[in-house]
């Protein structure tokens, strides 16, 4: 399938080097979704996938993702397009049960962080270890870039998804341009 | 850095992530209005604040979210153990036994 995060074509790139580039990402539809059991099977049907169980975990198909986040929580992607639809079919498909769907698609935006010095750029404001037996491709975590949340997602060895609350975009990118000097000065 | 093992996510993180829930397995009364004030004080104040292995609850705020518990030695600021919630609370004074026969070797 396509990748659900694109480069927004319109933007230039906030950081572009050999070694590391920063891209912001075209519109998503964003949807948070907390249920158990039950609610996690309704909302599969929806989807046409299984919500991943695994920690740190995250699945694909039919156009559209399902990151895990928690136990009983999990962020949906889709197009921007099919937001309307999408939402309205997770909510027909959880009604009657105990569970919450939120529309955050305007709460958080992303970017592509790419290049071989991806990890290390990163790592100036994430305090995980994302050596690949760490931190394998796939793999998907809410964490902290200093002090801001995040939800970080390798999507390669040397591409990650970074998305936090849109209003905290700019203290974090601002942090990671800082970090980007040394490599461009070096 | 000090690290902790979250019990939901299967990984150790930073301590950064988490936020400290205070002391761990109070069971909150059934029928608080059945409580006079001191009974009240009690449930709501009252801790152990012992003096090395303490079980206290733990939160992977930045992280998936869930609050579990953990055994942590208040002297040296060690992790010995976490644990999900709801999982039954461990023996501490055989804990403490084994991390001293552990030092002692
Ligand atoms: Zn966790």
């Amino acid at each position: 399938m396509a990748e659900i995060y694109t480069p927004a074509a319109s933007l230039a790139p906030v950081l572009r080097q050999d070694a590391v580039s920063i891209q912001k990402t075209a519109p998503l539809a964003r949807l948070s979704f907390r249920g158990r059991a039950e609610a996690q099977a309704a909302v599969a049907g929806a989807l046409g996938f299984a919500l991943p169980q695994a920690p740190l975990s995250a699945a694909t198909g039919a156009g559209k993702v399902a990151l895990w986040l928690g136990p009983d929580e999990w962020l949906l992607l889709a197009p921007e397009a099919e937001l309307e639809a999408f939402e309205a079919a997770v909510n027909a498909a959880v009604a009657g049960l105990a569970a919450s769907v939120t529309d955050i698609s305007h709460r958080q935006d992303a970017v592509l962080v790419s290049g071989p010095r991806a990890a290390w750029l990163l790592n100036a404001g994430v305090p995980i270890d994302l050596a690949l037996p760490a931190f394998p491709v796939g793999m998907v975590t809410r964490t902290l870039c200093h002090k801001a949340e995040v939800i970080l997602w390798r999507k390669a060895e040397d591409q990650f998804v970074l998305e936090c609350w849109r209003s905290f975009q700019p203290y974090v990118l601002e942090h990671l341009l800082d970090a980007a000097r040394e490599l461009s000065t070096a | 850095m000090l690290l902790i093992s979250c019990p939901y996510c299967g990984v150790e993180r930073p301590e950064t992530e988490f936020r400290y829930g205070g002391e761990a397995h109070i069971a909150r009364p059934a029928d608080p209005s059945q409580l006079n004030d001191e009974e009240w004080a009690q449930f709501l104040y009252m801790r152990t604040n012992t003096r090395g292995l303490y079980a206290e609850r733990w939160r992977h705020a930045h992280g998936c979210g869930r609050f579990f518990n953990a055994v942590r030695d208040t002297v040296s600021d060690k992790f010995v153990c976490t644990y999900k919630a709801g999982e039954p609370k461990p023996d501490l004074d055989a804990l403490a036994r084994a991390s001293q026969e552990k030092d002692a070797r």
